[in-house]
């Protein structure tokens, strides 16, 4: 193959070209490069260590042994339970929060340049270091929202909010979907800013109300990137192991503990790595199913709507 | 304009709303400067206060005292960040511009695959990943934090660009090609320069990425102190007797801070950016 030597002049009498096609495998190898070292072969690996009952001692053949294990298991269909609530409760909030602040933010008032600003700090920073300070403040000692709901007079005693069961659970969906706004806000945003005017004026030449303008028109205009947030959005917090893990590491007993952070503790806390491998495959089965399923139904929803 | 016009009670409304919709998305950061000001002793034995009169700066002197390496970690955090998105930046410029300009077989296949790749994060393949890192010889270094991040930003990378790259006109591309301009030499010379706005967005939402998602590759793939980065790092104020909260709240403020800077400059970009990539069509 003859590429124009870098920097050198292009020839126009010599030319010889690389195909378009060759051109473009050329430019997309390095990243299928990467894919494939980092992402499938590790993929079909586990695949495979998923019919072993491999360990740091070594590993053999065990057939479908650990998955026949876990499908008998009360337990793993409990977590998968949990963690399907867990991701449809935290993407709902997601959506909902998001979609009321990017109106917000939306809104034609003095200080929205600054107010813009100000959601973006938990997307900028690392997950761990947000998550540590909901830590702190779910601490029933000196922990802010203990506190709080002490001077309110909403509870007697001091409360931690992260020892019982059910507080939780529903404290690392109020840290999920914290972590998770300040995206969703802004593509939400960025999407209510490309809708046209005309639309809107058209509408309100009509004496539409500002209500009827936002579910007739703001909503299914940016009803795709809703759509791909929803599913981006699902699938990371399906996955989400950093915001459970610093808060709560699946505990206590259990109450948190989603497929991903069983998969963790299965495979690297106790270095089973044959019964994790079948764990994060199911992960992976499940998720496939689910988002294949998402734009299965989309598809059909557009269609009997008549949508592009 | 007109349309955009609030009443007076109605503008009222959207500030009370904007400002609780914002103490939600502040408040861990107002808590942690709190708690980061007020020495150890009181945080712990008096019930809680929203004002004290003991603020002291005291925990921001203290922590590198307790911490030696925090300094470390601050700069560790940044450079893998840094890495990670030079790196993705390298891999996934090419990528993009055959996606958004060229016809090749496989061609939805493979970006199919690519954003398929969202599907896994590290958690999902860690123990595989393990191994190909071990026989890379790359656990307990830099690479263990930086690889596996690269190959989970592609995806996203490639994404993003290819919306901007077919922004730019193909008109200026054919004329470097007629004027016999060889591809390579066209993407280096006509499309990157044009794309710079883009490009910019696009670093910037890989380092996003990879500043904040190094906890888990950190904890996983490597235990040498030195180079590991500070959401791991932070876990040093946990001692074994108690937690100098105030000090890690310190420390945690004082290691964001250099990055909150530099995209305090950049956000305008971003925001602008996302508005391009995220309505296409």
């Amino acid at each position: 193959m003859t590429l124009v030597a870098e920097g050198a002049a292009p020839d126009r009498m010599q030319r010889r070209e690389l195909s378009e096609r060759a051109f473009a495998w050329l430019l997309i190898s390095p990243a299928v490069i990467f894919i494939l070292v980092i992402v499938v072969w590790p993929l079909a690996e586990t695949i495979r260590l998923s019919f072993t009952d491999a360990t740091l001692g070594g590993e053999n053949f065990v057939g479908i042994a650990n998955y026949a294990a876990l499908f008998s298991d009360p337990k793993f269909w409990q977590t998968v339970g949990r963690t399907f609530y867990w991701m449809v409760l935290a993407v709902s909030l997601k959506l909902i929060v998001g979609l009321i602040g990017a109106s917000l933010l939306n809104a034609a008032i003095p200080g929205k340049a600054l107010f813009r600003v100000l959601v973006m700090p938990p997307w900028v920073i690392p997950v761990a270091i947000g998550v540590i300070g909901w830590k702190w403040m779910y601490n029933g000692y000196f922990g802010l929202i203990s506190g709080l709901l002490q001077e309110f007079g909403l509870v007697e005693d001091r409360v931690a909010l992260l020892a019982t069961k059910t507080s939780a659970f529903y404290s690392a969906v109020v840290t999920d979907v914290w972590v998770g706004t300040p995206m969703v806000t802004l593509f939400f945003l960025a999407a209510m800013q490309g809708v046209s005017k005309d639309l809107y004026e058209a509408a309100w030449v009509d004496g539409a109300s500002r209500w009827y303008r936002f579910r007739r028109i703001t909503i299914p205009q940016i009803m795709p990137v809703i759509v791909s947030m929803a599913l981006l959005s699902a699938i990371w917090t399906f996955n989400s192991f950093e915001i459970i893990w610093i808060l709560t590491e699946g505990g206590p007993r259990g109450a948190t503990t989603t497929l991903i952070i069983d998969t963790y503790k299965v495979a690297i806390s106790s270095q089973r790595f044959g019964e994790g491998a079948a764990r994060a495959v199911v992960i992976v089965v499940l998720l496939a199913v689910f988002s294949l399923f998402y734009l299965w139904f989309l598809n059909r929803v557009n269609r009997h709507y008549g949508a592009k | 304009m007109m349309i955009d016009r609030l009443t007076l009670l109605q503008k009222i409304g959207v500030y009370i709303a904007t400002f609780f919709f914002l103490l939600f998305i502040l408040m861990p950061f107002i808590e942690m400067i709190r708690v980061s000001l007020r020495p150890m002793s009181h945080l712990m034995t008096a019930d809680f206060t929203w004002w004290s009169e003991d603020f002291s700066l005291q925990a921001y002197r203290d922590m590198w005292v307790t911490v030696p390496l925090l300094g470390r970690y601050i700069f560790n955090s940044i450079f893998v960040a840094s890495a990670v998105t030079a790196i993705t930046m390298v891999v996934v410029i090419p990528a993009a511009y055959a996606y958004a300009r060229l016809e090749f077989p496989f061609k939805s296949l493979s970006l199919g695959g690519f954003l398929a790749v969202n599907m896994f994060t590290g958690a999902v393949l860690l123990i595989p990943l393990y191994r190909v890192l071990r026989s890379l010889s790359m656990l307990n270094t830099y690479w263990a934090m930086i690889i596996p991040g690269v190959a989970f930003l592609i995806p996203t990378g490639i994404w993003l660009l290819r919306s901007y790259l077919e922004k730019i006109p193909k008109e200026l591309e054919e004329a470097a090609y007629v004027d016999g301009a060889s591809r390579l030499y066209t993407l280096r010379r006509v499309v990157i320069p044009l794309a710079i706005p883009g490009l910019i967005v696009v670093g910037t939402a890989v380092f996003i990425g990879a500043y904040a998602q190094q906890f888990l590759f950190a904890i996983t793939f490597n235990n040498v102190r030195e180079i590991q980065p500070l959401p791991a790092g932070l876990y040093e104020f946990i001692g074994y007797q108690d937690v100098t909260w105030n000090e890690m709240m310190a420390a945690a403020l004082t290691g964001i801070t250099p990055v909150m800077i530099v995209f305090l400059f950049l956000q305008k970009y971003l925001v602008a950016g996302l508005t391009a990539g995220a309505v296409k069509e």
